[in-house]
């Protein structure tokens, strides 16, 4: 059963140093507020997942959260580049920064395989692109791991088709419209790969816009019962800059406002102090 | 007689995009250029045309452009909204969806795409771009692909520094060889004109330039040496309709992001 609890306890209780922590949330329900606790809990040496790193994870990385990173596309949507990122991964600031880079699909489809509890998934995908080659080492990076991308032949047809390894994260963070008392979630609109990245994991933690007595219907709604959650923490406007669907618009001048501030080091070093190291935590 | 009709080259090029997609067709489409493009086909001679954006959402018919692939209004406006995985999984990879519609950093005389890197290596790029996203599948999956792309010298090179999505690979046979069940693609639209590859060869080929463009002007901006087709289609300037429609959208985008 999920424990409703505040933001801070959650965070301390979930997430501790060197987990791979995956926080999804495709374009809609981001946890920032998640994120900025994880960021003032002071964790250190994250394999950080997502499959679109925007800005929550330039300010993961800025902060120095993060040793790893695994990512399908990283970018601030509609405006450029994430400067942290380029930062960490160019000069090595504040920490050196190793990535390990998929599509979406083979990234969705790690998540489907590791919340089904099998090894690797199947897919049309990768074939002729730079992208297979990043793993396996034969290509530009060398290998500290396991290769993450291989090819598979369909045992009824002969086919060669690609197989993606399992993502297992010891946590998935996302946020989410509503809980119940009992803590069972409910999040509809764009759902993105939450559920399968809450399956997937060994632990997880939802931030909520509100906890409510009962979760009435709502269409298109996905529902992760409490007994797959750890931890709910009530955090309204959790989601911001992004939006909840339902109770928030997306902040479109903050995702503006973020290209200069993260741009040089100085300015995002006291942004960090200022927004996020002053601040305080979400509230119960 | 009426006046006549003064617009961008970025205009054109948008309006040109929106032509090559007909009413009725399924199309995933990319933000940013591909998806003005799609937003002004459906506005104008393609009410039909069916909207689908890697976000899950299928059918969406958005009343401004969206913001970003996961514009609230899209899930709104959709027939149906499903997961990540299910987009990828049950409607792209079977080979459902007519047409793939994308941008590009760095395009190649093979329609490959390179969204990752650029310069240097992969570990020390000179620009490290965001990476693949949906791209390399909707390339490989798509019946066909359409690419939009500013042209220039640096953009269109010889050889891509990094595949993210094959466009034809080294040349004919590769599609095949590598199991992409998509037949590729097939207009690169720029703001010049377009390109489309040579049955034989499957090089682009410059096949239409916009009024006022010349075909040495093109050749200028292209890394690679541009083959020019004999007669290359001079194609018509937007129509007052097309540009009424592109501005009214555009001038939408532009409030909404105030």
């Amino acid at each position: 059963m999920a424990e409703i609890v505040s933001l801070a306890e959650a965070v301390e209780r979930a997430i501790h140093d060197g987990d791979a922590v995956a926080m999804e949330g495709f374009t809609h329900l981001i946890p920032f507020a998640a994120g900025h606790e994880v960021i003032r809990q002071r964790r250190r040496d994250l394999t950080l997942i997502r499959m679109t790193p925007d800005l929550i994870f330039d300010q993961l990385i800025g902060a120095g959260c993060a040793r790893k990173l695994i990512f399908s596309w990283g970018g601030n949507p509609g405006v450029g580049s994430l400067h942290r990122f380029r930062d960490a991964v160019e000069h090595s600031w504040p920490v050196p920064l190793e990535i390990e880079e998929h599509s979406h699909a083979g990234m969705a489809n790690r998540y489907v395989a590791g919340a089904s509890g099998l090894p690797f998934a199947v897919l049309r995908g990768y074939n002729g692109t730079g992208l297979e080659t990043l793993s396996d080492g034969h290509g530009p990076v060398p290998t500290t791991e396991a290769p993450t991308i291989k090819p598979i032949t369909c045992p009824f047809t002969g086919e060669t088709l690609t197989a993606v390894s399992a993502l297992r994260p010891d946590v998935a963070v996302i946020h989410a419209q509503r809980a119940d008392r009992s803590g069972n979630v409910q999040l509809w609109g764009i759902i993105g790969v939450q559920k399968e990245a809450v399956l997937a994991s060994a632990r997880s933690v939802v931030t909520v816009e509100e906890i409510v007595d009962e979760l009435d219907p709502r269409p298109g709604a996905v529902v992760l019962p409490s007994w797959t959650v750890s931890f709910v923490a009530r955090v309204p406007a959790g989601a911001h800059p992004s939006y909840a669907l339902g109770y928030s618009a997306r902040d479109n001048d903050y995702y503006v406002a973020w290209d200069a501030i993260a741009r040089e080091r100085g300015m995002f070093t006291q942004w960090l102090d200022e927004q996020v190291y002053a601040a305080p935590a979400g509230q119960l | 007689m009426d006046q006549p009709v003064t617009y961008t080259a970025d205009e054109m090029m948008t309006v040109s995009a929106a032509r090559a997609l007909r009413d009725g067709m399924t199309c995933f489409v990319g933000i940013g250029l591909p998806s003005s493009a799609a937003n002004l086909a459906r506005a104008t001679h393609a009410p039909s045309l069916v909207l689908i954006y890697e976000s899950g959402t299928i059918g969406a018919k958005p009343s401004r452009l969206p913001l970003s692939i996961g514009d609230g209004m899209l899930a709104e406006t959709a027939d149906a909204v499903v997961s990540v995985p299910e987009i990828f999984n049950y409607w792209l990879q079977p080979g459902r969806i007519d047409v793939g519609f994308l941008g590009a950093a760095q395009i190649d005389k093979f329609g490959n795409i390179n969204t990752t890197a650029i310069g240097g290596d992969y570990l020390n790029p000179k620009v490290r771009l965001p990476g693949a996203g949906g791209a390399p599948e909707i390339a490989a999956s798509c019946r066909e692909v359409i690419v939009v792309v500013r042209q220039s010298y640096r953009s269109f090179v010889e050889r891509v520094d990094f595949v993210t999505s094959v466009g034809y690979g080294s040349g004919p046979g590769d599609r095949e060889r590598l199991g992409l069940t998509g037949a590729g693609p097939k207009k690169i639209i720029t703001d010049l004109g377009v390109l489309e590859p040579d049955p034989e060869t499957l090089e682009f080929t410059l096949t239409g330039l916009y009024p006022g463009v010349s075909a040495p002007a093109a050749k200028e901006r292209t890394g690679w040496d541009l083959a020019i087709a004999a007669e290359p289609k001079i194609i018509a300037p937007p129509a007052p309709a097309e540009l009424d429609a592109l501005r009214r959208f555009q001038g939408t985008r532009a409030r909404s992001h105030q």
